[in-house]
């Protein structure tokens, strides 16, 4: 691997490592790993660093759905002209271009399920390339951005083994 | 009434950790350098063929020798990773973890008075299992200043003609030494020119760290294979120690005979981890490769703790442990962490544990996270600090 995928790889599971550090584990220079950091971003290679929260465990209500989206793609632009419109609404989380039964899946969150319900049947569903919508909630996570939601995993090594 | 035990079982004393599990069991917000496993789970995929297996109702002994499947997939796997060819009917044993593996081989191999001659700083078990084998144990002590590697003048000046076996524990627990090619070379000539066999503890072969450099099996070097007990396991590579799974590759002849043993001690290995080991040997080079990524990065993080805090340390490229030197404080490795775990409350390994040269020495496992790493190592600089200060 080379450098910039090895930075990559570690900061995608941990963006807050302190760089001193990173620099270490990865056998250079802070410098060196300051330099391409600030290259990636640049480049819009890294496109942001997140932080991923239970909300749940919060007293903050969040309502999360999958939508999945059928859309006729416009003459010369594909379905790149409908995602953007799509996306370009604060409310949505994600949007992929999808192979299989319907076209693009968009992540919404709202704050109550009449928000989101409003959402899909106000500004998605009347746009004029959408064809059909469905909507799934999401009622529990268990796993995302490949951590395990759940539980933290206690250690459950002895304290000495030889 | 009789005296119940056997005086040679009695002779033998307990591992020298015991004592520091007892306190550090006492005591709470402990943080441990202490453990001699990984800290990874065994990967999903492996687990989950464990777990079809019993599903499918693979609960019943399998052969002697072990699933004929896994060996042959182990077969390919040594030829795959360190050119070395065996034949998987007639040279191979499925045992329960490296460990029986040792047992087997020195009992397989030793007459009484038989010598063995075990480098240390080392694995504990190989002392013991020469001498319940009847064989006896011959110490080589290992320098620092050669990077705990085992040179061809010191294996040379203690070979006697009752010399049989040479123990070779590289990558090696409690070091983090490795052997290169050269210096197995070195050691085959000495090796062959006395006639003697080697048993060669392999078991961290997976995990070394010098770039673009892959272990280097003894067995794979001209004229060794015939004298030569290659034992390997799926505990370190994989993270799978308590499945109790290992190997052992030998020629024929001594292969027949540690399967005996083997036969009537044990059976066979445990039916549920050979399963899951078919799937860890077929299909787990990445999480090794991911594995081995990590355990470096850490490694290099350790490395460069100990060079801030002035701790002297030879670099290892194996396993994962570092093995500090302390002569510096004027205390003992058993005062030592004695001490540190009752100011500190952290739990590392005296040096002495793996053998009397290790004295003066400190064994610290990294197979941690980076902040359990971190966590344990501030508090080792202030009490580094302390020690010194009050040294004036």
């Amino acid at each position: 691997m080379e450098m910039r995928e090895k930075i990559l790889t570690f900061i995608e599971k941990n963006s807050r490592v302190d760089l001193k550090d990173l620099a270490v584990m990865l056998g250079t220079e802070e410098a060196v790993v300051a330099n391409e950091l600030a290259a990636m971003e640049e480049e819009h290679i890294i496109c942001g660093y997140h932080t991923l929260i239970d909300w749940e465990k919060t007293s903050l209500e969040k309502v999360n759905a999958l939508i999945e989206v059928r859309v006729t793609p416009q003459r010369g632009r594909g379905f790149d002209s409908v995602a953007e419109h799509i996306y370009n609404y604060p409310e949505v989380n994600a949007v992929y271009l999808i192979s299989g039964g319907y076209d693009l899946l968009v992540t919404l969150e709202g704050k109550t399920l009449r928000e989101v319900a409003q959402f899909v049947s106000d500004k998605l569903s009347t746009l004029d390339s959408v064809l059909s919508t469905k909507t799934n909630f999401i009622l529990k996570k268990y796993k995302d951005h490949g951590t395990i939601i759940a539980k933290p995993k206690e250690d459950e090594r002895m304290l000495v083994s030889l | 009434m009789r005296n119940p035990l056997s005086s040679r079982i009695v002779e033998i004393p307990f591992s020298g950790i015991r004592k520091f599990f007892d306190i550090a069991a006492e005591m709470t917000d402990v943080i441990s350098l202490g453990v001699g496993e990984p800290d990874f789970d065994t990967p999903w995929h492996i687990r989950d063929e464990g777990i079809y297996s019993l599903e499918k109702g693979h609960t019943a002994y399998t052969s002697n020798a072990g699933l004929k499947e896994l060996k042959i997939e182990i077969a390919k796997y040594l030829e795959r990773r360190f050119q070395v060819a065996y034949d998987f009917d007639k040279e191979m044993l499925i045992t329960v973890g490296g460990s029986e593996a040792i047992d087997l081989a020195m009992r397989a191999m030793l007459d009484p008075g038989d010598e063995v001659l075990i480098p240390q700083p080392s694995y504990v078990s190989y002392v013991p299992c020469a001498t319940l084998a009847n064989g006896v144990p011959v110490i080589i002590n290992l320098k620092e200043e050669n990077d705990f590697r085992l040179t061809a003048q010191e294996l040379e000046d203690a070979i006697t003609p009752k010399t049989k076996i040479l123990v070779l524990p590289f990558p090696n627990n409690p070091t983090g030494a490795i052997m290169e090619r050269e210096d197995l070379e070195a050691i085959a000539r000495v090796v062959i020119q006395h006639d003697l066999f080697v048993v060669s503890d392999e078991i961290y072969a997976e995990l070394t760290y010098l770039e673009g450099k892959s272990h280097v099996t003894i067995a794979s070097l001209p004229g060794m294979r015939e004298r030569t007990v290659l034992i390997n396991g799926f505990s370190k590579a994989y993270s799978m120690t308590g499945w109790r799974l290992g190997y052992a590759c030998a020629p024929e002849a001594i292969m027949e005979q540690m399967l005996k043993i083997h036969q009537y001690a044990i059976m066979c290995a445990p039916t549920t981890s050979q399963h899951a080991a078919v799937e860890a040997v077929r299909n787990g080079d990445r999480d090794v490769e991911e594995m081995r990524d990590e355990y470096n990065g850490r490694r290099r993080y350790v490395m460069k703790r100990f060079r801030d805090m002035g701790l002297q340390c030879f670099e290892p490229f194996g396993a994962f442990y570092m093995f500090p030197c302390i002569q510096e404080f004027g205390l003992s490795s058993d005062d030592f962490a004695t001490q540190m775990l009752q100011e500190e409350k952290v739990v590392v390994v005296p040096g002495t544990a793996f053998g009397d040269c290790g004295e003066g020495f400190l064994r610290i496992s990294y197979a941690y996270s980076l902040e359990s790493l971190k966590e344990a190592l501030d508090r080792m600089e202030h009490f580094i600090q302390r020690v010194r200060a009050s040294k004036g």
